[in-house]
């Protein structure tokens, strides 16, 4: 995976609460095999009316928030599913981060495995950024993993949490099953400590 | 060692390595469940990387997400008409044949949705690690196992390892004290506390359900439970192992036997949280005080007892939760402060993973026995598994319900999911008892109001939403 390297881009609000995934990428577009494309999809029933005419009004589709990198949601994004097709699907469509006041556990791991960073914000700063973004959808915001802030145009810089081993991967580009993989060792020696539960090919 | 919840107790016994400031925890999986739809990216993965399956003796596969329930063919077989379903399966298999996977292809006698099969083969057992590709892995914990839902990259960490790296949860015990009245079931309990504690109210927690309502419910009622953990947000939900439990898991194919299984039941009685162990937070309900609940909302948050008002938007003082509120209603087509009693519906569901065990066909069956479904009113029972269906078909439960005029499918996870051809079709109502009412979830523009086996078998026969308690 590519390390993650500081980045601004403009910001893209829906303050909508517990976005679930099944609104990120409805379930009909599950029968899929691989990743790619899936950004077509994202929000699909919130973008597009039953003719497939895009829907105007909904942020995604206007020419303002064109190339917007950073998505600021209402609270307990992504929450419902642990289909991974979701942070793909967002970052089909170009997202880099995803803010909101916090976010569903799974859909949180499956994020940062992706290198789509779920950036956890107080209610103020996310109120902020939504009426940021919503007055001048220009406004830039820039995310350093490494320093783990969220720069606003007015300077204030703002601290964000990650976990230190997603946040050292990211980083460094290390990838996580490599990682599981050299603990071989360890792992073997847990298993013939514990001998198997069940055994599936009986 | 000092006293320990059950969750740290599973917990502990599967560290392959402690967390440490810098590291999650490496936590051995004992049994990885895998499916058509969230797997096809882990297994290549793998093959990009020539890896192996670590352990496929732990895993276990099963078709279901896009599954036609349709009948089978003259050839005995259920046709796939959905190319990219079809295709989906056939990767599935490949995939299987060539890592060394045991299947449980579409159609044949151990087939089914992925939550039900586990715990009736046997594989789901108490104290284990149990994950798979998919959020309501919760169900397990109803065994007192440790299991929750992942995403497909951590698919791929399991089949190549069979270790997964988590940072430790937090404990909310959940105690439900009292007895249920009758015509209130385990779904109303659960609908009652994701009401309370809302869509997000257990994130970052494995609950652990206790009291005396939780300990008289049967293993369908614990798993019904547990499988809605996540709903509030909470990645595991577990239940104490007790002799409810041990007599379920007795016989079931892949159980322990003769010594083996005095072995295992001797180390599953340890597991109980132990007098003075403490949980960082707790939640309490009292069954006494519950009725049947409801659904009004797009998310399973939005709750209610049957008897209740829509919520009115305007009575709420926090601007989001407004919102919220008002988007939900319009997408529902609901005013607020109306009755949900008495609203007529198009469909009425019985099936997923949270209430299509065979306690459940037997309870919705019973209600219906000798009534008809109303006029109008598609009524789709749908078991969740192939093994499920044969019992109810030996006890005539789909006599029952075909007598009634509603439709006995083939098993699989249909219209929980909707990705398989069972949907609502725009602005249609469905009673369903699955686990989401989110918006489309069963159909582009379907609105789902989740509720019991009993609410649903009600519904069917009066046509509008109605209280199982009144008829
Ligand atoms: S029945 Fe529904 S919730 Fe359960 S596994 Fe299938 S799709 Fe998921």
């Amino acid at each position: 995976m590519e390390p993650i390297k500081a980045f601004s881009g403009s910001v893209v609000a829906l303050p909508i609460n517990d976005i679930d995934t099944d609104q990120i990428i409805p379930a009909r577009y599950l029968k899929v095999t691989d990743k790619a494309g899936l950004g077509a999809a994202a929000f699909t029933d919130w973008r597009y009316n039953a003719d497939g005419s895009p829907k105007l009004e909904f942020p995604l589709n206007q020419e303002q928030y064109k190339g917007a990198t950073v998505l600021v949601a209402g609270h307990n994004f992504g929450c419902g599913s642990s289909r991974e097709h979701a942070p793909w699907a967002l970052m089909g469509t170009g997202l880099k981060a995803v803010v909101s006041t916090y976010f569903a556990d799974i859909f949180k791991g499956n994020a940062l495995k992706n290198g789509l960073l779920p950036i956890v914000v107080d209610e103020d700063t996310q109120k902020q950024l939504i009426s940021l973004s919503q007055e001048d959808p220009t406004t830039q915001v820039t995310i350093d993993l490494e320093s783990q802030t969220l720069t606003l145009p007015d300077g204030r810089a703002v601290k964000f949490p990650v976990d230190p081993f997603s946040r050292y991967c990211l980083l460094n580009g290390v990838d996580q099953l490599g990682f599981l993989l050299n603990l071989d060792d360890e792992t073997l020696a847990y298993e013939e400590k514990y001998p198997a539960r069940v055994n599936t090919t009986a | 060692m000092s006293a320990q919840t059950l969750f740290e107790k599973v917990w502990n016994s599967h560290l392959v390595r402690p967390q440490t400031p810098d590291t999650p925890a490496v936590l051995y999986i004992d049994l990885h469940l895998v499916h058509e739809v969230t797997s096809p990216q882990a297994f290549t993965v793998l093959r990009e990387r020539g890896l192996k399956v670590r352990r496929p003796d732990r895993t276990i596969g099963t078709m279901d997400h896009s599954t036609p329930t349709t009948p089978r063919g003259l050839d005995g077989l259920i046709p796939v008409t959905d190319v990219q379903a079809a295709a989906q399966l056939d990767v599935m298999t490949k995939n299987c044949q060539d890592f060394g996977i045991p299947l449980y292809k579409l159609g044949t006698e151990n087939q089914g949705i992925v939550h039900v099969i586990g715990p009736e083969q046997g594989f789901t057992q108490p104290g284990m690690t149990i994950v798979c590709g998919d959020s309501h892995t919760s169900t397990h914990g109803a065994f007192g196992a440790l299991a929750f839902g992942i995403g497909t990259s951590e698919v791929a960490h399991v089949l190549a390892t069979q270790t997964l790296l988590q940072n430790q949860p937090q404990t909310m015990e959940v105690r439900v004290n009292g007895s249920l009245h009758s015509g209130v079931t385990a779904k109303d309990i659960i609908l009652a506390i994701i009401a309370k504690i809302g869509v997000g109210g257990g994130t970052g927690y494995v609950l652990e359900y206790t009291g005396s309502a939780i300990r008289a419910l049967s293993m369908e009622g614990r798993m019904t439970i547990c499988n809605m953990s996540i709903e509030g947000g909470a990645r595991a939900g577990m239940i104490a192992p007790d002799e409810t439990t041990f007599q379920y898991v007795a016989g079931k194919p892949y159980a322990p036997k003769g010594a083996d299984w005095d072995a295992a039941v001797a180390n599953w009685r340890t597991l109980p949280t132990d007098e003075g162990a403490t949980y960082d937070t707790l939640v309490e309900l009292n069954a006494d005080d519950l009725v049947p609940m409801i659904t009004y909302g797009t998310n399973p948050g939005m709750g209610m007892k049957i008897t209740d008002l829509v919520p009115d938007p305007d009575k709420l003082t926090d601007y989001s939760a407004k919102v919220a509120l008002d988007k939900a209603l319009t997408y529902m087509g609901l005013q607020p402060n109306q009755s949900l009693l008495g609203k007529k519906v198009d469909v009425v569901f019985i099936g997923s993973c949270t209430n299509s065990r065979i306690g459940d066909l037997r309870e919705a069956a019973k209600f219906i026995e000798g009534r008809k479904v109303a006029d109008g009113v598609r009524v789709m029972v749908v078991p969740g598994s192939q093994r499920v269906k044969a019992q109810a078909e030996a006890e005539g439960l789909d006599r029952i319900f075909r007598e009634a005029g509603a439709e006995w499918r083939e098993a699989g996870c249909s219209m929980c999911i909707a990705m398989n051809g069972d949907q609502l079709a725009p602005g249609q109502y469905a009673v369903s008892t699955s686990n989401r009412n989110f918006e489309g979830r069963q159909g582009k523009g379907g609105r789902t109001f989740l509720a019991s086996p009993l609410t649903a078998a009600a519904t069917a026969i009066a046509g509008v939403v109605t209280d199982p308690r009144t008829v």
